[in-house]
């Protein structure tokens, strides 16, 4: 397998395949291989997948392998949600997302690390090991998707997908230089993921083009009966192919902008330049606000943990998992989970049990809700003034293993400008801007990546992707730049 | 500030045991976060409606057809303690 068959894109590839010019097991190999060979250098895989599928002629996905967040229940095949409570799982059923995946030819390649149960910014939040950033190994990939991240930032897997409850796709997509997608809120089922915050939780794709996601995006949509709140998208999604943003207005909100607090100088500069090159397009750039995504974190805080507390209820030792023995029933339930869960699981739990107890409800809870509505209603009035709103991805550069492990409110900040589209529920996409600097000056003397972010309203995936992939030729960053 | 009587309450409203040197550690953590939480107590909310699912769609339903479900020795093969068709738990208590 040549170096340039590995630095093309996914849709390249299936292109290659489709056309004969490439075979699908030696694709398949490729990956495998490296993944055997330099994995232990990332931990960006839980699982791996033994064989090569049988392919059975064309299918539109190229039979390109696909990394999965081990939050996808896979039939037969170890699902943990990154949690010790559920080590060693064989759920019964595959997730909806993975199955129409293979169904259209993208076969599993393996699962990935994740911040237990999805939270986390940082994927220390494992139960099986940090995964280390491909651009400087002493980093963080982001979380809580950092192992799809790492892998296709890595070149140990040409894409993949994960999921994104507060920013868990555009963070670590942002912080390890590739493409992230968050769609709009019901766009994809959520049957088969491990559920954190219900009204939240979304699944999506991380590629190293916005084309790859397009791609993976148009076999991912759908209704499906066994998640009711799922509506697929208005129209199939296109493969985008504009190269100017003429007409095309974008939103900059001061409270999420380069200025705003806790942004690094350099991702504010790369911030900035990437706002040049939307006028060099053609594109037009005004200021809006978001008055009241400031306190997106605050409104998230509760209304994650909430729901999470009451999801992850199930967790007791009855069912699946492990169990701890001996004693009462109480015993079992109140052990197997200080045993199963995490640090920063339990934190969150307690968290939002607190906030749904009895006298504390309506003031966090019920004001959080509120704060939610308001937060949509800032978005919507944006959306008069602006076809999209932009923002940097993440106010910092990946930061330090270890770093923020002992501040949860600093760990929370990594979310900020990711947050009010999540309790939206609009799509937004991460795409890599360029390089900078961390605030201390550490790292590589190249830099770090930064990304980019840019939202929309509801269900405009294709007008966000194309305004995307304009954007994405004209920065021309080389998202290969990390491979191992 | 999240009193240790509290951390104790929330802990077993949650079925999460706790051990005693840990809950100084979370009521400091847990009282770090809601401090940051509680500035949405400024915000002036009033006739503001709460969001709890953010597309606005009804309900959509199927129709109520049985269709045939799993057997119980496939859905009882990830349980840890499975006996006689079902799940086996020790006693409730005394």
């Amino acid at each position: 397998m040549t170096a340039d068959v590995l630095r093309m894109s996914a849709a390249e590839a299936a292109e290659r395949v489709l056309a004969g010019d490439l075979g699908a097991a030696e694709l398949f190999s490729t990956y495998s291989d490296r993944i055997h060979q330099l994995d232990d250098r990332l931990g960006a895989f839980l699982w791996t997948a033994d064989e090569p599928p049988t392919q059975d002629g064309d299918a539109p996905l190229g039979h390109v392998p696909l990394a999965v967040k081990d939050l996808f229940c896979t039939e037969g095949v170890a699902t943990t949600a990154g949690s010790r409570i559920l080590e060693g799982h064989r759920p019964l059923y595959t997730a909806t997302a993975v199955r129409r995946l293979a169904a259209a030819g993208a076969p599993m390649l393996g699962k990935t690390n994740m911040d237990e149960f999805a939270m986390g910014s940082s994927n220390e939040n494992s139960g099986y090991g940090v995964v280390h950033n491909p651009w400087d190994p002493e980093r963080v990939p982001g979380g809580s998707s950092g192992g799809s991240a790492a892998a296709v930032a890595a070149g140990l897997a040409p894409w993949a997908i994960g999921t994104d409850t507060g920013g868990s796709i555009r963070q670590p997509a942002s912080l390890c230089g590739i493409v992230g997608l968050k769609p709009t809120y019901g766009a994809i089922s959520r049957y088969g993921m491990v559920a954190f915050a219900s009204s939240l939780d979304q699944c999506g794709p991380l590629t190293r083009t916005v084309s790859d996601a397009a791609l993976l995006l148009r076999h991912l949509v759908g209704h499906d009966p066994c998640d009711s709140t799922s509506l697929g998208l208005p129209e199939e999604v296109r493969l985008p192919s504009r190269t100017d943003l003429k007409g095309l207005r974008f939103g900059v909100p001061h409270e999420l902008g380069s200025r705003a607090e806790g942004v690094e100088t350099g991702v504010g500069e790369v911030f900035d330049r990437t706002l040049d090159r939307i006028t060099e397009l053609g594109g037009e750039v005004v200021q809006v606000g978001l008055p009241h995504a400031p306190h997106g974190i605050s409104a998230y805080y509760v209304i994650a943990p909430a729901e999470a507390s009451s999801n992850l209820a199930r967790y007791d030792g009855v069912r699946y998992g492990p169990r701890a023995r001996n004693g009462t029933l109480l015993d079992l339930y109140e052990r197997t989970r200080a045993e199963g869960f995490g640090d920063e699981v339990k934190r969150r739990i307690m968290l939002g049990t607190f906030a749904l107890s009895a006298g504390y409800y309506e003031a966090y809870y019920g004001r959080a809700q509120r704060v939610r509505t308001k937060i949509a209603d800032d978005f919507e009035a944006a959306f008069d003034e602006c076809d999209f709103v932009v923002s940097p991805t993440s106010p910092t550069v990946a930061f330090k293993l270890g770093e923020r492990t002992g501040d949860p409110l600093a760990m929370y900040m990594a979310d900020y400008c990711t947050v009010p589209m999540s309790l939206a529920g609009i799509p937004a996409v991460s795409i890599p801007a360029g390089l900078a600097r961390p605030g201390d000056g550490s790292g590589p003397p190249g830099g770090l990546p930064v990304g980019f972010q840019i939202a929309g309203p509801a269900f405009s995936e294709n007008g966000l992707l194309d305004a995307s992939f304009a954007l994405e030729q004209a920065l021309a960053f080389d998202t290969t730049a990390a491979f191992l | 500030m999240i009193s240790r009587d509290q951390v104790l309450h929330v802990a077993r409203l949650a079925r999460l045991r706790i051990e005693e040197e840990e809950i100084d550690r979370i009521s400091r953590e847990l009282s770090s976060v809601l401090d940051h939480i509680e500035k949405i107590s400024e915000l002036d909310l009033d006739g503001v409606p709460p969001t709890s699912h953010v597309i606005h769609v009804e309900n959509i339903l199927r129709p109520d057809d049985p269709r045939p479900s799993w057997p119980a020795e496939r859905v009882l093969e990830p349980a840890p303690d499975p006996a006689g068709g079902g799940f086996r738990v020790p006693t409730p208590g005394q």
